[in-house]
């Protein structure tokens, strides 16, 4: 098996923020590869140095067994890259945008227009090929911005937020549209998202990556599993002492976050009753309980300790400062 | 050359669809020469200069013309920065002074363009161009004008962060190059003092220049007004593709 990509000790500093912390991991080729966690965690800035636009303070990274530090333009040429905000022309036609794409990479007129042609249908957008791309939807963008990535066959994809501020609809359609290109063209899919439930659904691998470290990297159903199976939340004014009831053997796992006791535990349905007389019997106020199965912001709410949102609005000040040393 | 190629075919067919920013740049220079011209025509004597004062305002404003087009054409790139287009330009595997040259060739192009207009118009109205050499002659000092302010715009927008900036840059240094260019009035007629300073402005060179294309007279040696604007254009350039290379975004 060769990798598609291959991380080793990446670090990138903003004077005295860092960004991203020494990661180190490799991605298989053929993967769709999610790289998941809050705004301001080091998504982008990690994304930006594997596609050679920001140099990595220290340690480095192959795409395509080419070396980022050392031959920038060889890892351009095989990287197809759909950034977060929009980068068409929206002055010129889905054509024309796609056109200068081609150009820009060198590819022979013949090929150029054969191909053009092909990802417009692909991505159905071949009847609006002469329209300004200013009339376009948010949706219609997005998916032209995909197609002009894959213009130039590139092995690797990068998709930074590729549905984000997107309607629901149109990202599912999207999804079928990423899931497709990696099984029918054998593309590595590199994607970052904040959506957990896009990187369950369309990742073969997830790294969750909080504060420019990563803290978990696996399928998402072994992450999953790895909380113990079902998640039984219970409120309670007093966490601690729903924490100290809960000892059976039943229970893989007891986790206080707020007012709130996670707990993991198998067949959920079949014990909530047991979990609520204990509880009544040591006379344990309960205000709410749910049950449900564990999803990724289970995931990373057990290894952070945060929910993603919250975790959100405790970076709002990095994001802020990191903004202000990205233009300078 | 590729490159450079396909960056100058986006400009010009962003150049074609702007209908309202060709009329719009068209306007100033073409109601200063119809409001100037016309007004001051029979006011000012022009010792030693022969013509009319239309005909001696009209190298004015085809620089002016040239060199307003030509600024903002370069300091579109501000824009490419805002909108993300810069993004995909610069991600390809294409160096960027190839980027900055075709901006560079794009911007003069349209800025060219521009002048042509005016000039066309100036035939209307009292020019005469019976030399194709003096008519070749201008255009050259034309493309010069062109290629330096792109340069110029770009080494501008390559340190930028949004537009905020561009009112200041348009009334303290774009506008007062143009004022002391000898575009508006004869050098020989300004006070001593004022002179030297004239002299120190490039375009006062390219102005001579193409007056000196069109109406055969001029107060400074074409010779010496195609080395300055031509060392001037190849100087922006340099200092444009060196500061386009530290682009960040």
């Amino acid at each position: 098996m060769t990798f598609a990509l291959q991380i080793q000790n990446l670090s990138r500093h903003f004077n005295d923020l860092v960004a991203v912390d020494n990661i180190s991991f490799e991605i298989q080729q053929g993967e769709i590869f999610g790289l998941l966690g809050p705004n301001g965690a080091g998504k982008t800035t990690t994304l930006s140095m594997l596609a050679t636009m920001l140099e990595p303070t220290s340690g480095t990274a192959t795409v395509n067994g080419i070396d980022i530090r050392k031959d920038p333009d060889g890892v351009r040429k095989s990287i197809g890259i759909v950034f977060q905000d929009q980068s068409l022309d929206e002055e010129l036609t889905a054509w024309e945008n796609m056109d200068f794409h081609g150009r820009l990479y060198r590819i022979p007129r013949e090929i150029r227009k054969q191909r053009i042609t092909e990802l417009l249908t692909l991505v159905e957008l071949n009847d609006r090929r002469d329209d300004i791309v200013k009339t376009f939807s948010g949706g219609m963008r997005r998916r032209l911005e995909i197609a002009r990535g894959l213009l130039h066959h590139p092995k690797v994809l990068f998709l930074d937020e590729p549905t984000l501020g997107l309607d629901p609809q149109t990202r599912n359609h999207l999804w079928q549209y990423i899931a497709t290109l990696a099984k029918e063209k054998g593309i590595t899919i590199i994607l970052t998202t904040h959506y957990m439930e896009e990187a369950d659904r369309l990742c073969n691998r997830v790294a969750i990556i909080d504060h420019g470290r990563i803290i978990a990297i696996d399928t998402p159903k072994n992450l999953k599993d790895g909380l113990g199976g079902d998640l039984v939340t219970i409120g309670s004014p007093d966490p601690a002492a729903v924490a100290a009831a809960l000892s059976e053997t039943w229970i893989s796992r007891v986790e206080t976050h707020n007012d709130n006791v996670v707990v993991s535990l198998k067949n959920a349905d079949q014990h909530v009753s047991s979990i609520v007389t204990l509880l009544n019997t040591r006379q344990v106020p309960i205000t709410s309980i749910t049950i449900h199965k564990p999803t990724l912001e289970d995931v990373f709410l057990s290894f952070t300790g945060k929910t993603i949102r919250e975790q959100e609005a405790g970076q709002k000040e990095n994001m802020r400062m990191y903004q202000k040393m990205m233009r300078h | 050359m590729d490159i450079i190629y396909t960056i100058w075919l986006r400009n010009m067919k962003r150049y074609i669809r702007s209908k309202s920013r060709i009329i719009g740049s068209i306007s100033m220079p073409l109601f200063f020469l119809l409001f100037l011209g016309f007004g001051l025509n029979s006011v000012v004597q022009l010792p030693g200069l022969g013509g009319n004062y239309i005909v001696f305002l009209v190298p004015g404003m085809v620089a002016m013309s040239v060199m307003f087009t030509s600024v903002f054409s370069g300091i579109q790139i501000i824009w490419d920065k805002q909108f993300g287009f810069l993004k995909e330009t610069l991600v390809a595997p294409v160096s960027r002074l190839e980027i900055m040259l075709g901006q560079t060739a794009g911007g003069a192009t349209t800025a060219v363009l521009q002048g042509f207009m005016i000039l066309v118009v100036s035939l209307f109205i009292g020019l005469h161009v019976s030399n194709t050499a003096g008519f070749l002659v201008a255009v050259l000092f034309m493309v010069l004008i062109g290629i330096s302010f792109t340069a110029f715009g770009i080494a501008i927008a390559s340190r930028m962060e949004d537009m905020t900036g561009f009112q200041l840059i348009m009334n303290f240094v774009i506008f007062p190059i143009f004022g002391l260019s000898g575009a508006l009035f004869p050098i020989s007629s300004l006070p001593a003092w004022i002179v030297p300073v004239t002299m120190l402005d490039p375009l006062t060179y390219g102005v001579e220049g193409i007056r000196y294309g069109l109406t055969g007279v001029s107060q400074i040696n074409p010779a010496v007004c195609f080395a300055v604007i031509g060392g001037f254009s190849l100087a922006m350039t340099i200092i444009g593709a060196f500061l386009f290379r530290k682009i960040t975004i």
